[in-house]
Protein backbone atom coordinates (compact mmCIF):
# COMPACT_ATOMS: atom_id res chain seq x y z
CA UNK A 1 0.00 0.00 0.00
CA UNK A 2 2.57 2.38 1.22
CA UNK A 3 4.77 1.27 -2.22
CA UNK A 4 1.63 2.69 -4.41
CA UNK A 5 1.05 5.80 -2.88
CA UNK A 6 4.92 6.50 -3.14
CA UNK A 7 4.64 5.34 -6.40
CA UNK A 8 1.73 7.84 -7.45
CA UNK A 9 3.84 10.13 -5.76
CA UNK A 10 6.40 9.74 -8.48
CA UNK A 11 4.08 9.28 -11.04
CA UNK A 12 2.11 12.85 -10.27
CA UNK A 13 5.22 14.86 -9.35
CA UNK A 14 7.29 13.67 -12.53
CA UNK A 15 3.94 14.82 -14.80
CA UNK A 16 3.65 18.37 -13.21
CA UNK A 17 7.45 18.90 -13.06
CA UNK A 18 7.80 17.65 -16.83
CA UNK A 19 4.42 19.88 -18.06
CA UNK A 20 5.30 23.10 -15.97
CA UNK A 21 8.81 22.81 -17.49
CA UNK A 22 8.18 22.60 -21.00
CA UNK A 23 5.51 25.43 -20.35
CA UNK A 24 7.72 27.99 -19.27
CA UNK A 25 10.73 27.75 -21.68
CA UNK A 26 8.13 27.57 -24.75
CA UNK A 27 7.21 30.36 -23.52
CA UNK A 28 10.78 32.09 -23.20
CA UNK A 29 11.19 30.46 -26.83
CA UNK A 30 14.95 29.15 -28.05
CA UNK A 31 17.48 29.35 -26.51
CA UNK A 32 20.29 30.80 -28.77
CA UNK A 33 23.53 32.06 -26.98
CA UNK A 34 25.32 29.10 -25.26
CA UNK A 35 28.57 31.41 -24.42
CA UNK A 36 28.87 31.60 -20.55
CA UNK A 37 27.15 35.61 -20.69
CA UNK A 38 24.44 34.10 -22.87
CA UNK A 39 23.76 31.36 -20.30
CA UNK A 40 24.02 33.13 -17.14
CA UNK A 41 21.49 36.05 -18.64
CA UNK A 42 19.21 32.75 -19.50
CA UNK A 43 19.67 31.62 -16.19
CA UNK A 44 18.65 35.13 -14.69
CA UNK A 45 15.78 35.05 -16.43
CA UNK A 46 14.46 32.02 -15.58
CA UNK A 47 15.23 31.94 -11.96
CA UNK A 48 12.47 34.58 -11.98
CA UNK A 49 9.90 32.41 -13.37
CA UNK A 50 7.44 31.02 -10.90
CA UNK A 51 6.61 27.67 -13.08
CA UNK A 52 9.83 26.49 -13.56
CA UNK A 53 10.36 27.12 -9.81
CA UNK A 54 7.39 25.36 -9.20
CA UNK A 55 8.51 22.91 -11.46
CA UNK A 56 12.13 21.95 -9.90
CA UNK A 57 9.87 21.33 -6.58
CA UNK A 58 7.93 18.37 -7.94
CA UNK A 59 11.01 16.84 -9.78
CA UNK A 60 12.56 17.21 -6.17
CA UNK A 61 9.59 15.49 -4.72
CA UNK A 62 10.09 12.88 -7.37
CA UNK A 63 13.33 12.08 -6.79
CA UNK A 64 13.25 11.94 -2.69
CA UNK A 65 10.16 9.64 -3.17
CA UNK A 66 11.81 7.18 -5.79
CA UNK A 67 14.90 7.47 -3.42
CA UNK A 68 12.67 5.90 -0.39
CA UNK A 69 10.66 3.36 -2.90
CA UNK A 70 13.93 1.78 -3.82
CA UNK A 71 14.40 1.38 0.17
CA UNK A 72 11.56 -0.84 -0.09
CA UNK A 73 10.76 -1.90 -3.24
CA UNK A 74 12.38 -3.39 -5.76
CA UNK A 75 13.55 -1.48 -8.91
CA UNK A 76 11.63 -3.80 -11.60
CA UNK A 77 8.43 -2.30 -9.58
CA UNK A 78 10.15 1.57 -9.38
CA UNK A 79 10.81 2.06 -12.73
CA UNK A 80 8.00 1.23 -14.88
CA UNK A 81 6.80 4.14 -13.03
CA UNK A 82 8.81 6.49 -15.81
CA UNK A 83 7.20 4.41 -18.52
CA UNK A 84 3.41 5.34 -17.07
CA UNK A 85 4.69 9.18 -17.00
CA UNK A 86 5.96 9.16 -20.59
CA UNK A 87 2.13 7.91 -21.61
CA UNK A 88 0.24 10.75 -19.32
CA UNK A 89 2.90 13.28 -20.31
CA UNK A 90 1.79 12.57 -24.35
CA UNK A 91 -1.46 13.15 -23.27
CA UNK A 92 -0.73 16.52 -21.41
CA UNK A 93 1.42 17.19 -24.06
CA UNK A 94 -1.27 17.08 -26.53
CA UNK A 95 -4.27 18.56 -24.27
CA UNK A 96 -2.27 21.07 -22.14
CA UNK A 97 0.27 22.11 -24.12
CA UNK A 98 -1.68 22.20 -27.13
CA UNK A 99 1.42 20.06 -29.30
CA UNK A 100 0.76 18.82 -32.48
CA UNK A 101 1.20 14.65 -31.65
CA UNK A 102 1.32 13.02 -34.77
CA UNK A 103 0.70 9.30 -35.13
CA UNK A 104 4.66 9.19 -35.35
CA UNK A 105 4.77 10.50 -31.84
CA UNK A 106 1.75 8.50 -30.46
CA UNK A 107 3.58 5.19 -31.51
CA UNK A 108 7.31 6.05 -30.64
CA UNK A 109 5.61 7.19 -26.77
CA UNK A 110 4.06 3.64 -27.02
CA UNK A 111 6.36 1.50 -28.16
CA UNK A 112 9.45 3.09 -25.90
CA UNK A 113 6.54 2.81 -22.86
CA UNK A 114 6.51 -0.73 -23.38
CA UNK A 115 10.47 -0.80 -23.61
CA UNK A 116 11.08 0.51 -20.40
CA UNK A 117 8.64 -1.45 -18.86
CA UNK A 118 10.34 -4.67 -20.41
CA UNK A 119 14.06 -3.19 -19.21
CA UNK A 120 12.46 -3.02 -15.92
CA UNK A 121 12.57 -6.69 -15.47
CA UNK B 1 17.02 29.12 -38.01
CA UNK B 2 17.25 26.54 -40.54
CA UNK B 3 15.74 23.32 -40.50
CA UNK B 4 18.86 21.52 -40.76
CA UNK B 5 20.70 23.71 -38.37
CA UNK B 6 17.59 23.09 -35.95
CA UNK B 7 18.04 19.17 -36.66
CA UNK B 8 21.66 19.47 -35.76
CA UNK B 9 21.50 21.36 -32.74
CA UNK B 10 18.58 18.92 -31.34
CA UNK B 11 20.56 16.14 -31.81
CA UNK B 12 23.40 17.09 -30.16
CA UNK B 13 21.58 18.43 -27.15
CA UNK B 14 19.97 15.01 -27.04
CA UNK B 15 23.17 13.43 -26.94
CA UNK B 16 24.14 15.75 -24.47
CA UNK B 17 20.84 15.24 -22.18
CA UNK B 18 21.46 11.47 -22.69
CA UNK B 19 25.00 11.08 -21.63
CA UNK B 20 24.83 13.41 -18.99
CA UNK B 21 21.32 11.26 -17.36
CA UNK B 22 23.14 8.19 -17.60
CA UNK B 23 27.10 8.79 -16.58
CA UNK B 24 25.22 11.29 -13.65
CA UNK B 25 23.37 8.55 -12.21
CA UNK B 26 26.10 5.61 -12.79
CA UNK B 27 28.49 7.92 -10.76
CA UNK B 28 26.04 8.15 -8.38
CA UNK B 29 25.75 5.03 -7.59
CA UNK B 30 29.29 4.04 -7.61
CA UNK B 31 29.66 6.92 -5.06
CA UNK B 32 26.49 5.23 -2.90
CA UNK B 33 28.10 2.14 -2.99
CA UNK B 34 28.18 0.50 0.43
CA UNK B 35 27.57 3.42 2.27
CA UNK B 36 24.90 3.76 4.67
CA UNK B 37 22.93 7.24 5.29
CA UNK B 38 21.36 7.11 8.29
CA UNK B 39 21.76 11.13 9.43
CA UNK B 40 21.77 13.91 8.25
CA UNK B 41 25.87 14.10 9.01
CA UNK B 42 26.52 10.65 6.88
CA UNK B 43 24.31 12.59 3.58
CA UNK B 44 26.65 15.60 3.94
CA UNK B 45 29.80 13.36 4.32
CA UNK B 46 28.48 11.36 1.23
CA UNK B 47 28.00 14.60 -0.66
CA UNK B 48 31.53 15.80 -0.77
CA UNK B 49 32.80 12.67 -2.16
CA UNK B 50 34.37 12.71 -5.67
CA UNK B 51 32.09 10.10 -7.63
CA UNK B 52 28.70 11.67 -5.65
CA UNK B 53 30.16 15.17 -6.62
CA UNK B 54 30.72 13.92 -9.97
CA UNK B 55 27.21 12.46 -10.50
CA UNK B 56 25.64 15.74 -9.10
CA UNK B 57 27.55 17.84 -11.49
CA UNK B 58 26.87 15.59 -14.27
CA UNK B 59 22.82 15.81 -13.33
CA UNK B 60 22.70 19.41 -13.27
CA UNK B 61 24.14 19.64 -16.42
CA UNK B 62 21.27 17.16 -17.31
CA UNK B 63 18.90 19.63 -16.06
CA UNK B 64 20.28 22.43 -17.52
CA UNK B 65 20.70 20.71 -21.51
CA UNK B 66 17.10 19.40 -20.53
CA UNK B 67 15.88 22.84 -20.08
CA UNK B 68 17.65 23.98 -23.50
CA UNK B 69 16.31 20.95 -25.49
CA UNK B 70 12.82 21.81 -24.20
CA UNK B 71 13.20 25.70 -25.11
CA UNK B 72 12.70 24.64 -28.67
CA UNK B 73 11.39 21.40 -28.55
CA UNK B 74 8.07 19.41 -27.90
CA UNK B 75 8.06 17.78 -24.59
CA UNK B 76 6.01 15.33 -26.98
CA UNK B 77 9.03 14.66 -28.85
CA UNK B 78 11.70 14.79 -26.26
CA UNK B 79 10.61 12.60 -23.37
CA UNK B 80 10.75 9.62 -25.94
CA UNK B 81 14.16 10.52 -27.87
CA UNK B 82 15.67 11.23 -24.46
CA UNK B 83 14.43 7.82 -23.47
CA UNK B 84 17.59 6.09 -24.71
CA UNK B 85 19.02 7.11 -21.10
CA UNK B 86 17.38 3.77 -20.15
CA UNK B 87 19.08 2.08 -23.09
CA UNK B 88 22.68 3.67 -22.22
CA UNK B 89 21.88 2.92 -18.49
CA UNK B 90 21.43 -0.61 -19.24
CA UNK B 91 24.63 -0.66 -21.80
CA UNK B 92 26.56 0.84 -18.90
CA UNK B 93 25.67 -1.81 -16.29
CA UNK B 94 26.73 -4.25 -18.59
CA UNK B 95 29.97 -3.15 -19.54
CA UNK B 96 31.48 -1.57 -16.31
CA UNK B 97 29.20 -3.27 -13.47
CA UNK B 98 29.30 -6.55 -15.48
CA UNK B 99 25.38 -6.89 -14.90
CA UNK B 100 23.71 -9.63 -16.70
CA UNK B 101 21.26 -8.46 -19.57
CA UNK B 102 18.47 -10.80 -19.99
CA UNK B 103 16.47 -11.56 -23.22
CA UNK B 104 13.68 -9.12 -22.15
CA UNK B 105 15.58 -6.57 -21.40
CA UNK B 106 17.28 -6.55 -24.38
CA UNK B 107 13.74 -6.48 -26.06
CA UNK B 108 12.67 -3.92 -24.05
CA UNK B 109 16.01 -1.65 -25.55
CA UNK B 110 15.26 -3.05 -28.95
CA UNK B 111 11.49 -0.78 -28.54
CA UNK B 112 12.72 2.14 -26.72
CA UNK B 113 15.26 2.51 -29.77
CA UNK B 114 12.44 1.93 -32.24
CA UNK B 115 10.04 4.37 -30.50
CA UNK B 116 13.18 6.72 -30.38
CA UNK B 117 13.73 6.49 -34.41
CA UNK B 118 10.07 7.15 -35.06
CA UNK B 119 9.71 10.03 -33.05
CA UNK B 120 13.12 11.38 -33.74
CA UNK B 121 12.72 11.18 -37.89
CA UNK B 122 9.95 13.71 -37.37
CA UNK B 123 10.26 18.05 -36.62
CA UNK B 124 11.32 18.26 -32.63
CA UNK B 125 8.18 20.81 -32.85
CA UNK B 126 5.20 20.36 -34.41
CA UNK B 127 3.72 24.02 -34.27
CA UNK B 128 4.69 26.70 -36.69
CA UNK B 129 4.52 29.32 -34.10
CA UNK B 130 7.20 28.17 -31.47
Amino acid sequence: MRAWTLLSLIVGSTVAGDVLQSLEMKRHGEITEFHPRGIGRVLAALARKKFLILAIVFMAISFFAFMTLLESADLSFAVPASAATLVFETFLARFVLKERVDSWRWAGACLVACGVALLAR
Amino acid sequence: MTDARLRWKTQLFTIIVVLSNALGNFALAWGMRGRSTVTVFDYLSTIFTPWVMIGIALLILWLLSRMALLSWADLSYVLPVTSLGYVASALIGRFFLNEQITSTRWIGTVLIVAGTILVGRGSPHGRGDL
